[in-house]
């Protein structure tokens, strides 16, 4: 008695939509089984995790606060990686993003008027943009992957955060604790729903949606990245240019990811810390896998981990578990995602052992 | 010839299934101790799966195997290797990277010292006239060469029998008859030799018993010595063959397609730089270059087709235009069209639809607008080429990699032919397809020739090039001879110069003698 | 006199600083020549740290935490193994979940330990030697993990090079197809491969809260596995290349400290980024030669093997 994994002859369209659900289910089985390990209910313990965030109308729009950053950092992971680039640091990008947007309203001042929000955002997006040139350079002209390049940065921006804030952009009022000056009310985003943090940076988010599906389903643009990632000898094949599409993905990746950090401080944060993200732009790895590389499933997996994130911090709060668990489950539905995805392409088969007969010639 | 021996090895309804296909259906054969039984089939009869499955890489889903009169299960290719069954495959499994004694230590499944290693090697070397040596690096070997490593390999493990995949396709005439005499060799002292090719004159030389699949099943089991080329191939495909219409006298116009000294470096350690390319291809004509693999092919059709471009822009000119500096879509605006040396990977995305792939190389021709694709436009195009070229499969918005090889090829020639190019590069066009669609392509070429276009082959395959070509030159480490009339020349000649026996190609030709 | 002491101590500093880079690094460049590419070092030495620490504090005994961590480490490469080899999953995603999941688990089970003291690996094996020189007593200062980090590139290296299954390895590495047609188990060599891995990043993460600072924080390895990452591919995958390159990034990682003995005002934010931006310099390097890394990278790096 064996199994073989078997090739199939063409995907098997039903496995794409059930393997992220399979993933989920297993995830919180497990998830479940992890909180009875750390003596709690696990019941209790996943309820708060993934209902008790959807309950009230201000938790929703915490549910999209959240999302919205993943969001975006997704959909321009996701596009490089269709295209086979791996930007593995949005968080850098991001960071950036934030550095050069924060850094703009920072220098405006109190006053500034109705001009201060789009020279933030433009210069997120081009902070980001930047940020992300450094590895597309890196990659087309001396081969360095950008795996490599695009964490490293990812570091060295986070540290550059750190040195602005405890150093030169230190607000003098702010009795020594490395932060930032608030921002002014010119330099914060507009509130989408009274009452609540949700800024208008979540229509942002969604207007990628529909923009990122056309991209790649209707454009030329879009089937060079698709041709890019499946079959790059094709590629060569028809002339499109490698280098290209390397620069093409990664800026778009890097305005992403700087537009969702200046987002991030001109919204919920309003200001410049140390710790602007807990993680968004290596999350937004796990949205564009969870969620197909496909910008409508990103839309789900970016809420659903943002769910977590919420549910974390209602753990933290209620049943004082660290705020490690999300990071634990993220992964988890990750290697369960992995994990099925290969009955997409594979299938289970019982090889019964062969007969040993004696035959005569 | 009936032997009162047991078979040496003997398959009884061996079946084998990837998904919905049957590779192997119900297959039996039997090898005789001592005999050379060749397998016959064309491309996609399901040779290659049988004989992974008698060396123990793929496993039968149903069926038996006996060896020596006793049922045996083949676990996997070291339980081969024990039974004494030894296979030289036809892309060879060697690790570049090491020499010919570490291949072969690798290759023996069992420690020896090396110092003993090598004296066996020269002594089988020496004894079956195969030259190797033992100290050399593998990425240095010539193709034949490295087969000859792969026999000396299976032979210290003093097989009982001998597989061979398709060995002759990478060899020259010269070497392909030492190749048979090394064969006829162990014969003699008792080895089999199970012979896997689809060449019927070859068999017809060597075998003294044939068993013919056809789609998956054994069609036929006889003497091919008893039975003409003809029958033999009637019985691969199944039917009566149909034979390649050319018209008489093709009007041969003025050169579409001029390479003037065209060289270029190696891309890689492993490639073969390019020295002094110099030939014209002139409309309605069908140019040949063959060439024992790995003497610069790749190299060639990378430069001819953009994918790499030329130190001089007057290295290569379509229609009298210099082109060298141009990549792959300008030369395709120009009139130049491509058929790659692989299918899958490089002439279609297997993941994407047909219609989609024709894009990949129509993109500047009326399919995009804006920036945008015009899924109609794209669809009309595929169904066309569907409709001209007869491709069979589950329609244009399956993916690509549903299609056969047969199919899958067909729809890239149809494709590359849809606007009529001027000049057409061809990479061994007929590979590892199945014969009718390789009439059909042969056909095709023979049109497109005929309205005007200038056609380039690259290929290995003899065969190929003297059915469909009206010049022959050869491609041989990175040189190119002067192009002959194929009238005016041998395959036995051709032969000579892919194994590199030629005079160095002098500085300028002045236009060959081609009568017109 | 004094300057040479000072000397020394840079000299003792570098060489703690660049053992788990070593370590860890060894482990993927076993990995790699296998064929198997596995980004989750960092979560791997993560899960190693805090392993180790654990079973230290509970047993007492830094020994017994080595062996948690190595077998802590293993235990993530064995199902990034299943995930890879036996499931064929791309080696890229799965690398990157396991990192993500390692940090997040480590995080989740040291909590209780963040920032409690413990005694970790003895850091001298001599102690008598008070006396002697200054160079002496500085080398006598290095605790085992250390000499270890020194002798492995030796030890790899002899195994890779001349001894048969090594050359298994290596010709697993460099073409499956072929190694399992000539039938040896590409997936079986693998395991152990990737095991192997896991468990020296193991054994580098306890290196890291056990004896460099003997105390647990998450994150505490802070991107040090990325490191031990790009110095495989700086060493073109030959172990003697990598210890000289961990030595050249252990010296960056203190040059924070060297900066402040040298009495410079330089944040220390700034000098945090040495480590990063010269591993990126490094990679940049070693990348431009296209030809010499083709040639030396593992051929079948990367790539699922799959048996028909």
């Amino acid at each position: 008695m064996r199994f073989r994994l078997e090739a199939r002859p063409a995907p098997a369209k039903p496995m794409l939509y059930l393997s992220p659900l399979l993933a989920v289910a297993a995830s919180v089985v497990c998830a479940g089984l992890l909180f009875a390990a750390l003596g709690r209910d696990p019941v209790q313990a996943l309820s708060i995790l993934f209902i008790a965030p959807l309950s009230s109308v201000y938790s929703l729009t915490e549910l999209a606060l959240k999302a919205t950053p993943l969001l975006l950092c997704a959909i321009g992971i996701a596009i490089g990686c269709r295209a086979n680039v791996w930007n593995i640091g949005a968080e850098g990008q991001f960071t950036i993003g934030a550095i050069c947007g924060g850094g703009v309203g920072l220098a405006f001042g109190p006053g500034g008027g109705m001009w201060v929000l789009p020279a933030m955002l433009t210069a997120g997006i081009a902070g980001g943009a930047a940020w992300a040139a450094i590895p597309a350079f890196l990659r087309t002209r001396f081969n360095a992957h950008e795996i490599l390049t695009t964490l490293m940065l990812s570091y060295v921006a986070i540290n550059l955060l750190g040195y602005l804030v405890h150093g030169p952009w230190r607000d003098p009022q702010g009795f020594n604790f490395p932060q930032s000056k608030q921002f002014a009310d010119a330099a914060l985003l507009p509130l989408l729903v009274p009452g609540t943090r949700l800024t208008i940076a979540f229509l942002f988010a969604l207007a990628t949606v529909p923009l990122a599906a056309v991209l790649l389903g209707r454009t030329l643009a879009g089937f060079r990245i698709r041709v890019a990632g499946l079959a790059p000898g094709a590629a060569r094949y028809a002339g499109f240019s490698a280098n290209g599409t390397v620069w093409f993905t990664l800026l778009l990746s890097g305005a992403l990811a700087g537009l969702a950090g200046v987002c991030e401080v001109a919204g919920p944060i309003g200001q410049l810390t140390p710790t602007i993200s807990p993680g968004y732009g290596f999350a937004a790895i796990i949205v564009a896998f969870l969620g197909r590389l496909n910008p409508l499933g990103i839309l789900f997996a970016s809420l659903l981990m943002a769910l977590l994130y919420l549910g974390g911090e209602g753990l933290q709060m209620t049943l004082q578990l660290p705020l490690a668990v999300p990071g634990v489950v993220q992964g988890m539905l990750l290697f369960f995602l992995l994990g099925a995805d290969v009955f997409i392409h594979y299938r289970l088969r019982i090889v019964p052992a062969a007969r040993k007969v004696l035959r005569d010639a | 010839m009936s032997e009162p021996a047991p078979p040496l090895l003997q398959l009884i309804g061996i079946t084998r299934r990837y998904g919905a296909t049957r590779a192997n259906d119900g297959i039996s054969l039997a090898v005789a101790p001592g005999e050379i039984h060749a397998l016959l089939g064309e491309n996609g009869a399901g040779k290659s799966t049988l004989v992974k499955i008698i060396c123990g890489v793929v496993r039968p889903d149903a069926g038996e195997i006996a060896w020596q009169g006793r049922a045996v299960r083949i676990d996997g290719p070291n339980a081969a290797r024990r039974l004494g069954i030894g296979m030289v495959f036809q892309h060879f499994s060697l690790f570049d990277t090491l020499t010919v004694a570490e291949n072969i230590a690798l290759g023996l499944g069992e420690r020896r010292g090396m110092g003993d290693l090598v004296a066996q090697i020269r002594a089988v070397s020496a004894r079956y006239g195969l030259a190797v040596d033992p100290l050399r690096h593998v990425h240095h070997l010539s193709v034949g060469e490295r087969q000859r490593v792969e026999i000396v390999r299976c032979l210290l493990l003093a097989p009982r029998l001998l597989i061979l995949d398709e060995p002759t396709s990478v060899l020259t005439p010269q070497e392909a008859e030492a190749l048979f005499a090394v064969l006829r060799i162990l014969a003699a002292e008792g080895c089999s030799v199970l012979y896997i090719s689809h060449k019927l004159e070859e068999i017809r030389a060597l075998c003294t018993r044939a068993t013919v699949l056809r789609a998956g099943r054994v069609v036929a089991t006889c003497d091919p010595r008893a039975q003409t080329p003809t029958a033999l191939a009637e019985m691969m495909i199944g039917s009566a063959l149909p034979a390649t219409r050319r018209l008489a006298s093709p009007a041969i116009g003025r050169p579409v397609f001029t390479v003037d000294r065209l060289g270029l470096p190696a891309a890689d350690p492993f490639g073969i730089p390019l020295a002094d390319i110099t030939f014209d291809l002139r409309g309605g004509e069908i140019l040949g270059i063959a060439g024992v693999a790995g003497n610069g092919q790749k190299e060639l059709l990378a430069a001819l087709s953009g994918e790499r471009l030329a130190a001089r822009a007057d290295a290569v000119r379509l229609s009298g235009a210099p082109i060298g500096r141009l990549g792959p879509a300008a030369r395709r605006r120009r009139g130049l069209a491509f058929i790659p040396e692989e299918r899958l990977g490089r002439g279609v995305v297997g993941e994407m639809s047909l219609a989609e792939n024709t894009l990949l190389t129509g993109y500047q021709n009326g399919l995009v607008r804006h920036g945008f694709i015009r899924h109609a436009a794209i669809s009309a195009a595929a169904r066309a080429v569907f409709d001209r070229f007869r491709v069979v499969g589950a329609g244009i918005e399956a993916a690509a990699s549903s299609l056969s090889g047969g199919n899958m090829q067909k729809f890239i020639i149809g494709r590359e032919m849809r606007d009529n190019p001027r000049v057409l590069l061809a990479a061994h066009p007929t590979w590892g397809v199945d014969i009718g669609a390789a009439l059909a392509i042969r056909q095709a070429l023979a049109d497109l020739a005929a309205a005007g276009a200038g056609i380039l082959v690259v290929s290995e395959d003899l065969a190929e090039i003297f059915e469909i070509c009206d010049r022959v030159a050869v491609l041989s480490a990175g040189r190119l001879s002067p192009p002959r009339a194929r009238s005016e020349t041998t395959m036995e000649e051709i032969g000579l110069l892919m194994g590199g026996v030629h005079p160095p190609a002098p500085m300028r030709e002045v236009d060959d003698a081609v009568p017109a | 006199m004094h300057d040479l002491v000072f000397a020394f101590a840079i000299f003792g500093a570098t060489l703690r600083a660049a053992a788990p880079l070593g370590l860890a690094g060894l482990g993927e460049l076993v990995s790699e020549r296998s064929g198997v590419l596995n980004l989750g070092v960092e979560g791997m030495m993560l899960v190693g740290a805090v392993a180790g620490f654990m079973a230290t504090a509970a047993s007492g005994s830094p020994a017994i935490g080595l062996l948690a961590a190595m077998a802590a480490g293993a235990a993530m490469a064995a199902v990034f193994g299943f995930l890879t080899l036996s499931l064929m999953a791309n080696q890229v995603a799965a690398g990157l979940a396991l990192t993500i999941f390692g940090t997040g688990f480590s995080a989740l089970v040291g909590a209780r330990f963040e920032g409690v003291p413990l005694k970790g690996l003895a850091t001298s094996i001599f102690p008598h030697l008070a006396n002697a020189p200054p160079l002496l007593q500085e080398l006598m200062r290095l605790d085992p993990l250390v000499w270890l980090s020194l002798a492995a590139p030796f030890a790899i290296h002899w195994f890779l090079t001349r001894t048969r299954p090594g050359l298994v390895l290596r010709a697993v590495g460099e073409s499956h197809d072929v190694a399992y047609a000539l039938g040896y188990s590409v997936i079986r060599i693998r395991y152990c491969a990737v095991l192997f891995g896991g468990a020296m990043s193991g054994l580098a993460g306890a290196y890291l809260s056990l004896a460099y600072t003997p105390m647990w924080t998450q994150d505490m390895v802070a991107g040090r596995g990325w490191i031990a990452l790009a110095l495989v591919v700086f060493s073109t995958w030959k172990p003697l290349w990598l210890s000289l390159g961990a030595l050249l990034f252990g010296f960056v990682t203190i040059a924070q400290f060297q900066a402040e003995a040298l009495g410079l005002q330089v944040s220390p934010q700034l000098l945090a980024m040495l480590p990063y931006l010269a591993t990126i310099v490094v990679l940049v390097l070693i990348s431009r030669d296209s030809v010499r890394l083709k040639l030396n990278a593992p051929g079948a790096l990367g790539k699922p093997f799959h048996a028909a």
